[in-house]
């Protein structure tokens, strides 16, 4: 993965808009977050290829990035985004990355499920 | 350095989540419809993302709205607010809208109401994305307008860096004689205000200096058309 190139993935997203498209969502502090420092509260989401079209999405910010998609009747986001990449079947990859270079975050689109 | 709060005609109040008008603008607010001022608080969204949910909890994500819309509406009659509307966006997807439509949203109301004053946050100093969102469509609205039609706008602005980079506010109020109404609009955000508002009454009570300056002061930020750094759509 490289730095979000936030045109490249404005791009992308733009072509995947008004698709039938399959959806990876996740956030996480890491399952040992809170063992590592008690008074941290840990917790996270995670949906796995979730099918669906959205009107329009914008990635926006000046690193960490945001993402957000509009459905016809709802809304897909993330924030802390930094790096993204495409892997062999043309799907968008999106991360977030830590201080300490963990995953933070992460959403993926594209045409085909994960 | 205190200034006097001036006789408008209509004032358009636009923020993007219940009790954003509680905090920094209500006294000024109560004030305007005290001498019979009519003011429209435009509020986009329910603040349905809000993470005060209580622990124990006394709301889900689903019920939050409904009870945020009860403390908007309980707030808005302690300022005495006669048009309250809620625009029914969504919390934290402001910036994610189609930015046209969210200029077109206020210029809707501008056409409407003809205000001589519009009351929203300053951009680039507003802190949350749904803030600059607001702030940003306000600016283009009103742009839109040749500059002898533009209305007031006296923004809001609290970012770390607001004092280094904007400077000091142009305008600051004294609303002590509406402190209990401004008070009363705190209150119906119990949701989001209880702990702050315990400390708060608390400080009051001992006379706390810092604190009768935080909630009596009400301060503004003209908007600087001579360096305006929205960018065009």
């Amino acid at each position: 993965m490289e730095p979000i190139i936030a045109a490249k993935v404005q791009e992308s997203i733009d072509r995947f808009a008004n698709k039938e498209v399959y959806i990876h969502l996740e956030t996480t502090n890491g399952a040992y977050a809170s063992h590592f420092d008690e008074s941290f509260f840990s917790a996270g989401a995670y949906i796995r290829n979730a099918k669906l079209t959205y009107e329009h999405g914008k990635i926006v910010g000046e690193g960490p990035y945001r993402a957000g998609l509009k459905l016809s009747i709802g809304w897909v986001y993330a924030e802390g985004l930094t790096h993204f990449s495409f892997d062999e079947k043309g799907r968008l990859l999106l991360a977030g990355h830590g201080f300490d270079g963990k995953l933070a975050v992460a959403l993926q689109i594209g045409e085909e499920p994960f | 350095m205190l200034t006097e709060i001036e006789k408008e005609q209509h004032v358009l109040v636009v923020f993007p989540h219940p009790d954003d008008e509680a905090f920094g603008v209500s006294g000024t607010i109560a004030t305007h419809r005290k001498r019979g001022t009519p003011v429209t608080y435009a509020c986009l969204t329910l603040g349905e993302m809000g993470r005060n949910l209580g622990n124990p909890p006394f709301a889900t994500r689903e019920s939050l709205p409904d009870i945020r819309k009860a403390e908007l509406i309980k707030a808005a009659e302690a300022i005495d607010i006669q048009d309250l509307r809620m625009m029914g966006l969504r919390d934290k997807t402001l910036e994610f809208e189609d930015d046209n439509k969210m200029a077109n949203l206020v210029s809707d109301l501008i056409a409407e109401l003809n205000p001589s004053l519009i009351i929203s946050f300053y951009p680039g100093f507003a802190v949350h994305p749904d803030h600059e969102a607001t702030a940003r469509a306000v600016v283009r609205a009103v742009r839109r307008l040749p500059e002898e039609k533009r209305p007031k706008l006296h923004l809001v602005a609290f970012a770390n860096n607001t004092d280094a980079d904007l400077g000091a506010p142009d305008l600051v109020y004294d609303v002590s004689d509406v402190l209990e109404q401004k008070m009363a609009a705190l209150r119906a955000h119990i949701s989001q205000t209880v702990w702050m508002l315990k400390e708060i009454e608390k400080l009051l009570a001992q006379n706390d200096e810092a604190t009768v300056e935080r909630i009596t002061f009400e301060r503004f930020w003209s908007y600087r058309w001579d360096d305006d750094k929205v960018s065009e759509l």
